[in-house]
């Protein structure tokens, strides 16, 4: 790596304390994007993805703090950064995409209104600049007709368009980072492949940095440079999405892709995992995923380290798999 | 198992559901003075005609708004509908009465896409799956505990869970719960809308996998409702492929995976994502689903459609044999 990286996390814990304990939500999370990538971050609700990119943003709310690590946007420590110079940043050089696009959108204002105020909140132009503006994103975006859509309001767009207006608006400033959770999961195929060719398009031609959230395996291959699949807060592997999809090391990443239908024989039972993600606050001793595990013994009690190899690939478990194909 | 003279277990023919917004008061008013306000009017469900085998599972994919919920409520009685017949066993379910419309009405149960939302949150789990039985006289009352225990026990959650309350349980036993509340008044087919499309995915793969074994137990018939393609190729033995309320294409799965036949089944294919397409060029189909409530003239997937062309726009295709047990509904089959 000669350049800096877009964005940097290193060692990051956002932590949640309940009145039931302390929910160790993302608990030493480090990767890496840099200019015109795309990153997944893999897992199921409740394994700390989202956390994750809320902790980037600086969103996380009471009761969730972040207790340590650092997050490097361009070189710079976001962590310690005052709420108005965090401000500054988020929606400028970073922005989000949320899974339900009425999470950016209001709903009683028109989109121009929303979008002119979002451009003129990051930068000195007249209201009419800041109008072409909306109205060249909305087109960029793949928005029939921008000029006229301007004047509608979010319940008048399907969630198709709905969610690409958000997408239009988390571009409005051109920015360095976007982090998009789970964007597609509510939206149809046709829809969904739309958005994926918007989004790699973006990075190609604007260089922007992406990290995307998701559970879907399919769309990770289809979209991804790196893959980090996290459990349970952590991440449990890491790695070029080549290397973690055709040779998966870890048993959760294995099992996952084990139990996609197409990697299955029509009409014979799925290979699953067994039981379910285990509740944050009660998390069992050594490796979260140990009582779902196939290979753990009682080495498995004790809590096994992301071990990296010389070509960036890593694996947090005491049992990896060593080079074998997938499932 | 099958129905009078081996013929289809369900079938629907020509059903049609028409959604009418009636004119509020004011619009009535306008028209009086001449407004000429029309009702406004969805066709969700625009024709169809299907059939079902005892122990198959037919698979209904299709864009959100294509109609295929709609189809699968009129199919489970819970809409009725606005025209067409349903028929269970060769006969009419609204002509019936009295005690067969009872046994037609339980042999048809429905689960529903989100565990939230279909399950009350104010009852126990012993009685969401044994108030029915208990109601229609399946189940003795002093025999219902064991009753509801063997049934939470085949959907594979432990009986000691029965005064439990559905808050306490996660979305995939929540699936579960309503999977036995379907199975409590012993049905023999059963609508699945988008059934595991709310879990998670190593939770995805153990309850299709539940739904199978209890197909292959019980003898069930299942209508499978999904978006996800990749889940129908895997459970159904049949494909419905539906667009602005209508069927474009109808297949065996293997055939319509293998070549599919309508243009709008080839996009839908392109358009998903597999493990093996790495870092692949989306070429997306243009345009979204329209609005019902506009549908465009002629094929209604005529304006996204590659191969449109002036007869598109004019003439409704008809759904015609390609193959054996292959139908199609566009233009370009005629050659």
């Amino acid at each position: 790596m000669t350049q800096t990286p877009t964005l940097a996390v290193e060692e990051l814990q956002t932590w949640f304390f309940t009145k039931l304990g302390i929910a160790k939500a993302v608990d030493g999370v480090s990767f890496a994007v840099e200019r015109g990538r795309v990153l997944a971050l893999v897992g199921e609700s409740g394994c700390g993805k989202t956390v994750t990119g809320f902790s980037i943003l600086g969103l996380v709310d009471p009761p969730g703090r972040i207790v340590g690590g650092r997050i490097l946007f361009q070189g710079v420590d976001l962590v310690p950064l005052p709420a108005e110079r965090m401000r500054a940043l988020r929606g400028a050089r970073m922005a989000m995409i949320f899974q339900d696009p009425m999470m950016t959108l209001n709903p009683v204002l028109s989109i121009e209104t929303q979008m002119v105020e979002a451009v003129r909140a990051h930068a000195r132009v007249s209201r009419e600049a800041a109008r072409r503006r909306a109205c060249e994103t909305l087109a960029m975006v793949g928005i029939p007709r921008p000029q006229e859509r301007l004047r509608a309001y979010p319940h008048q767009f399907s969630g198709g368009m709905r969610q690409r207006v958000a997408i239009a608006i988390a571009l409005l400033h051109r920015p360095d980072l976007i982090i998009a959770d789970e964007p597609t999961t509510a939206l149809d195929v046709t829809i969904q492949s739309q958005i994926l060719s918007e989004a790699q398009r973006l990075c190609r031609e604007l260089g922007t940095a992406l990290i995307w959230i998701t559970h879907d395996l399919s769309v990770v291959a289809g979209l991804a440079d790196e893959v980090s699949v996290m459990y349970a807060g952590r991440i449990v592997e890491q790695g070029q999405v080549d290397e973690v999809l055709d040779r998966p090391r870890h048993p959760y990443t294995r099992g996952l892709l084990g139990s996609v239908p197409s990697r299955n024989v029509r009409g014979q039972p799925l290979a699953q995992i067994q039981g379910m993600a285990p509740s944050l606050l009660a998390l069992p001793e050594g490796c979260p995923f140990r009582l779902r595990c196939t290979r753990a013994d009682d080495r498995c009690l004790g809590m096994p380290d992301l071990v990296r190899d010389a070509g960036g690939r890593a694996v947090r478990c005491f049992h990896p798999h060593e080079g074998e194909a997938a499932p | 198992m099958s129905g009078p003279n081996g013929g289809p277990l369900l079938e629907v023919r020509q059903v049609s559901k028409r959604f009418v917004k009636p004119l509020d008061l004011a619009a009535r008013l306008a028209n009086l003075l001449g407004a000429g306000l029309r009702e406004e009017v969805i066709h969700a469900v625009d024709g169809i005609s299907l059939a079902v085998a005892a122990g198959e599972v037919l698979g209904l994919v299709g864009e959100s708004g294509c109609g295929k919920s709609t189809l699968g409520r009129i199919v489970a009685h819970i809409l009725p509908p606005t025209s067409g017949m349903v028929l269970y066993r060769g006969r009419e379910i609204t002509a019936l009465s009295g005690a067969e419309a009872r046994a037609a009405a339980l042999a048809v149960q429905m689960i529903f896409q989100d565990p939230f939302a279909s399950l009350n949150p104010r009852m126990r789990v012993r009685d969401i799956v044994g108030e029915a039985p208990l109601a229609h006289g399946l189940v003795p009352r002093h025999a219902i505990d064991g009753y509801v225990d063997d049934i939470l026990r085949r959907v594979g959650m432990d009986p000691s869970y029965r005064r439990r309350y559905p808050h306490q349980f996660s979305g995939g036993q929540r699936q579960r719960l309503g999977i036995a509340r379907a199975l409590a008044v012993r049905p023999e087919f059963i609508v699945c809308d988008e059934p595991i499309s709310a879990l998670d995915v190593s939770i995805q793969a153990q309850v299709l996998n539940l739904f199978m074994e209890l197909r292959r137990e019980l003898n069930l018939t299942y209508l499978f409702i999904s978006h996800d393609l990749g889940v129908v190729r895997h459970i159904a033995d049949r494909v419905v492929v539906m667009y602005l309320g209508r069927v474009v294409e109808e297949s065996p799965t293997e055939a319509l995976f293998a070549c599919p036949s309508h243009p709008y089944t080839q996009a839908l294919l392109a358009a998903v994502p597999t493990l093996n397409q790495r870092r692949r060029r989306f070429q997306p189909v243009q345009g979204e689903i329209p609005s019902p409530l506009d549908p465009p003239s002629g094929c209604a997937f005529h304006p996204r459609c590659p191969h449109a062309m002036a007869r598109c726009r004019a003439e409704t295709p008809p759904l015609r044999v390609i193959a054996p047990g292959r139908h199609s509904a566009c233009h370009l089959n005629d050659g």
